[in-house]
């Protein structure tokens, strides 16, 4: 058997996005002996590329927000599948969290009295996203990466978990390797929290990174955990379509959020037709109340009596206007539509959105400041995720927690725009605090057997032994034309059947994969493991769309049209029967209380 | 569809060469998309790091036609037609394999830099006009393009005297935060190796975030170290005061 270096930690942290540095700082915090594993080099994950904006009801622009508002928007806008208790602690623990980012170093944009400044920012009520420019997301995890630095936390750069290894029904480690030399690495620890973010890159057209493999969705599922809500996969209403080479990539909210326009290819800004019902009263009713708004914002009024634009509308909703537009043969040339902000004085727009000016600049020859940008739904984010305790963020399987997209429960059907930031912070402090209380629980390490380990080493070494089988590359790219096809933005039962039988197809031949090269940075090598892990999470999309027959949130079934009252009630989870079978079953929203449900009934008169 | 010659280094610590690719070309592609077609097609154990591809992360340094680079920022439409592409690793940190290397010996520099240190009694009130050229340092993704071009580090292999332009960058954002009172001047001067630098600006040209690293973060440190060691007039009262 290969040789393996041993570490051993109270609490071990897999993923260093904002939630994984978020949980690490706080186990660590606990007097707790701490290991951090990141698969990239630090400060490098997903968080990095978040735009627009931490929501949290600080009401430093507009004194009516409270977390009852923010509580309500985040199940409004999750079309009340959320497991509430955690959209009542995300709301509730929100501005303490991003105080505490202040006090660690983050620098938001100012108010003119010196507080931290909100932006408006899609189904939320109020001005209510904390921001820098248009890159929160780096602020972030820097500020948490400086802090976590200096916190004695032990940090494994380039590291890849491939399994999670047990003692019986409890966790006891896991079992990796460093991508700079291929040397094995075997973590012993009395708790573990997951926080590996999405799985994006089962898709072709997606504004996530390289790391977005699904990993600790897998990890989870093969461990024995539950993961809920994996129908629900949200298609960001604005990435970039032209140039083919940069397609997909994001093209923050906050345009909307600071003005701008979707209009077609007859200048029509259609998002007017396109808000539901429900929610309609919530937004300016034409262009000449959006147009007051917008004076309102610009003249940078704390507050104003007009209702926002409708393209402040919720990303399911925007994506799916934006797509059926485009499919009208209303689109534009590069099969988009259009996003205008150059209506707005350059500087002011160089100064909020820099970041989107220069890619704009430098990757497709467009000023923003002078014509308008062509964008189209690029999938984004996966609400379903790893099922957690909400106070304490453990799954079913002891010693095993979850924090951050990997999660699920917190953003339901679908996300609003800003709660992924705050969902990092919140949660991940929770699963920090979780995790060292149950390591303090535990009287020993674990105990983990050589049978594990050397399974686990021939899993990893076992496409070297097939250097002739199929390219990994080219079964990524199978796997992009199934999630594409079958489970994008609008779903029907026979594309979904045709999914789900290639992937049984691909599952065969994903067994088969082979590489060629050394151990040494060998991203081929990478890739056969990644490809299972993605396996398992669009199997989890596709069974789970597959068993939702009607259309809520991101869910959207061309032969279920319809939300159906009486499907309102359940989570769809998916879970390892054993032989490579995945397990689906219904299982029940917990009952609200009622001070809860009173806040849902109230209804505001939202203006932002 | 045209076709780019491209020589990309292939090897490892023990050594290696440039090998010849032919790469399709369409619209808008960067290099890191003719890589990956370089990895799809032909060599599937091509060593590269990348997260983001969209200029966000600062993963995929390197050096394309000899101009430190993020590949992802790098079209293929700026090279004439029949121009041969060359893409290299960084120079300034050792080679892991291909157009990866380690640049670990930057996370050493920012663990010795005394972090964020509020006033106790802050208030917490801060204005816009007084953040500003704290965010502009923020900015920094840490693409390391500037400790790759910086004389200092890449002619001189001074990396045991002189942290490099990003964690000047790093103390600078500290220093000139409004709530902060650390004092990181002793480190600049006794080991930070502020006097190294002679200002050639190479590092802010390269800078993919346009940060101004010489004339807004380095010269002001620089000034004040003069201001705390070298000004002959604090010189002589600090001789005449000082208590020893």
């Amino acid at each position: 058997m290969s040789n393996y270096e041993i570490r051993e930690h109270d609490v071990l942290v897999i993923g260093a996005g904002g939630a994984g540095l978020r949980a690490a700082i706080e186990a660590s915090a606990q007097g707790l002996k701490v290991g951090l594993v990141c698969k990239s080099l630090l400060g490098k994950a997903h968080t990095v590329m978040a735009e627009g904006g931490i929501a949290a009801a600080m009401a430093t622009v507009d004194a009516r927000d409270g977390w009852q508002t923010h509580f309500r928007d985040t199940m409004i806008g999750g079309k009340y599948l959320n497991n509430w208790r955690m959209a009542q602690l995300h709301a509730q623990e929100a501005p303490e969290c991003v105080n505490e980012l202040e006090r660690w170093g983050a620098v938001f944009d100012r108010t003119h009295d010196g507080k931290i400044l909100q932006r408006a920012f899609g189904g939320h009520t109020y001005k209510r996203l904390c921001h820098v420019g248009d890159r929160t997301g780096l602020e972030l995890i820097r500020t948490l990466q400086d802090k976590g630095v200096h916190s004695g936390i032990d940090v494994y750069m380039e590291c890849t978990i491939s399994r999670l290894l047990k003692d019986g029904d409890k966790i006891a480690g896991a079992f990796g390797y460093f991508r700079e030399d291929g040397r094995y690495i075997l973590f012993k620890a009395k708790a573990i929290i997951l926080a590996t973010g999405g799985v994006g890159r089962a898709f072709s057209v997606t504004s996530n990174s390289w790391e977005y493999t699904a990993d600790g969705h897998a990890l989870a599922y093969e461990a024995g955990a539950d993961l809920i809500d994996m129908e629900f996969v949200q298609f960001h209403p604005t990435g970039m379509v032209w140039p083919p080479g940069v397609r997909g990539i994001l093209v923050t909210e906050a345009v909307r959020g600071e003005g701008g326009k979707l209009r077609n290819s007859d200048g029509e800004r259609f998002m007017f037709k396109y808000l539901p019902e429900a929610t309609k009263a919530d937004y300016a009713a034409d262009e000449t109340e959006a147009e007051r708004w917008l004076e309102d914002t610009l003249a940078g009024k704390l507050r104003t009596d007009y209702r926002r634009p409708p393209e402040l509308s919720t990303r399911d909703n925007v994506a799916r206007a934006i797509y059926t537009e485009v499919k009208a043969g209303r689109g534009s040339p590069h099969g988009g539509v259009f996003l205008d902000i150059s209506y707005q004085p350059a500087d002011r727009v160089r100064k909020k959105l820099p970041s989107m000016y220069h890619q704009f600049k430098d990757l497709a020859d467009v000023d923003i400041t002078k014509g308008p940008m062509e964008v189209g739904p690029t999938m984004h984010y996966i609400m379903g995720g790893i099922k957690v305790d909400a106070d304490t963020a453990e799954s079913k399987v002891p010693g095993l927690f979850a924090a951050g997209e990997c999660s699920g429960g917190m953003h339901g059907a679908n996300r609003l725009g800003g709660n992924s930031l705050s969902d990092l912070i919140v949660f991940g402090r929770r699963a920090g605090r979780g995790a060292a209380d149950y390591a303090a629980r535990q009287s020993g390490l674990p105990k983990i057997s050589d049978a594990e380990v050397k399974a686990a080493i021939d899993e990893l070494e076992a496409p070297f032994k097939r250097a002739s089988g199929p390219n990994p590359y080219k079964l990524q790219l199978k796997m992009h034309e199934i999630a594409g096809s079958s489970f994008g933005i609008f779903r029907e039962e026979a594309d979904m059947q045709k999914g789900l039988a290639d992937l049984e197809k691909l599952k065969e031949e994903i067994k088969q994969v082979g590489c060629s090269g050394g151990k040494n940075y060998n991203p081929g090598w990478h890739l056969c493991r990644d490809l299972s892990n993605m396996l398992i999470a669009v199997e989890a999309i596709g069974r789970s769309a597959q068993s939702r027959k009607e259309s809520r949130g991101a869910h959207s079934r061309l032969d279920f049209p319809e939300t159906d009252d009486n499907l309102g009630h359940e989570n769809t989870a998916v879970s390892h029967a054993g032989g490579g079978q995945m397990k689906l079953v219904k299982t029940p929203l917990s009952e609200m209380p009622a001070e809860l449900k009173d806040l849902l009934k109230k209804k505001e008169t939202a203006h932002a | 569809m045209r076709n780019a010659q491209m020589r990309v280094f292939r090897g490892d610590a023990t050594g290696g060469d440039f090998k010849e690719y032919t790469v399709p070309v369409e619209d808008g592609m960067v290099v890191l998309d003719a890589i990956h077609y370089i990895q799809r097609e032909i060599d599937p154990d091509l060593a590269v790091r990348w997260n983001c591809k969209a200029a966000k992360c600062g993963s995929c340094s390197a050096e394309v036609n000899g101009r430190p680079s993020l590949m992802c920022k790098s079209r293929m439409e700026s090279f004439a037609e029949g121009e041969i592409i060359f893409v290299e690793p960084l120079r300034t940190f050792p080679l892991m394999r291909d157009l990866v290397t380690d640049v670990s010996w930057n996370y050493e520099q920012n663990k010795r830099i005394k972090p964020f240190t509020p006033k106790e009694d802050a208030k917490w009130v801060m204005y816009q006009e007084d953040v500003e050229r704290v965010q502009e340092f923020r900015k920094c993704i840490e693409c390391f393009l500037c400790q790759d071009v910086c004389h200092v580090l890449r002619d001189h292999d001074r990396k045991d005297a002189f942290i490099g332009p990003r964690f000047m960058v790093r103390v600078a954002s500290l220093e000139m935060h409004p709530l902060d009172q650390g004092d990181r001047m002793k480190f600049l001067h006794d080991e930070g190796g502020v006097g190294f630098c002679n200002i050639t600006k190479c590092c802010s040209e390269v800078c993919p975030e346009d940060i101004h690293i010489t004339d807004n973060a380095i010269i002001p440190l620089k000034e004040r170290i003069v201001d705390d060691y070298y000004d002959p007039i604090a010189k002589f009262f600090k001789t005449i005061f000082s208590k020893n």
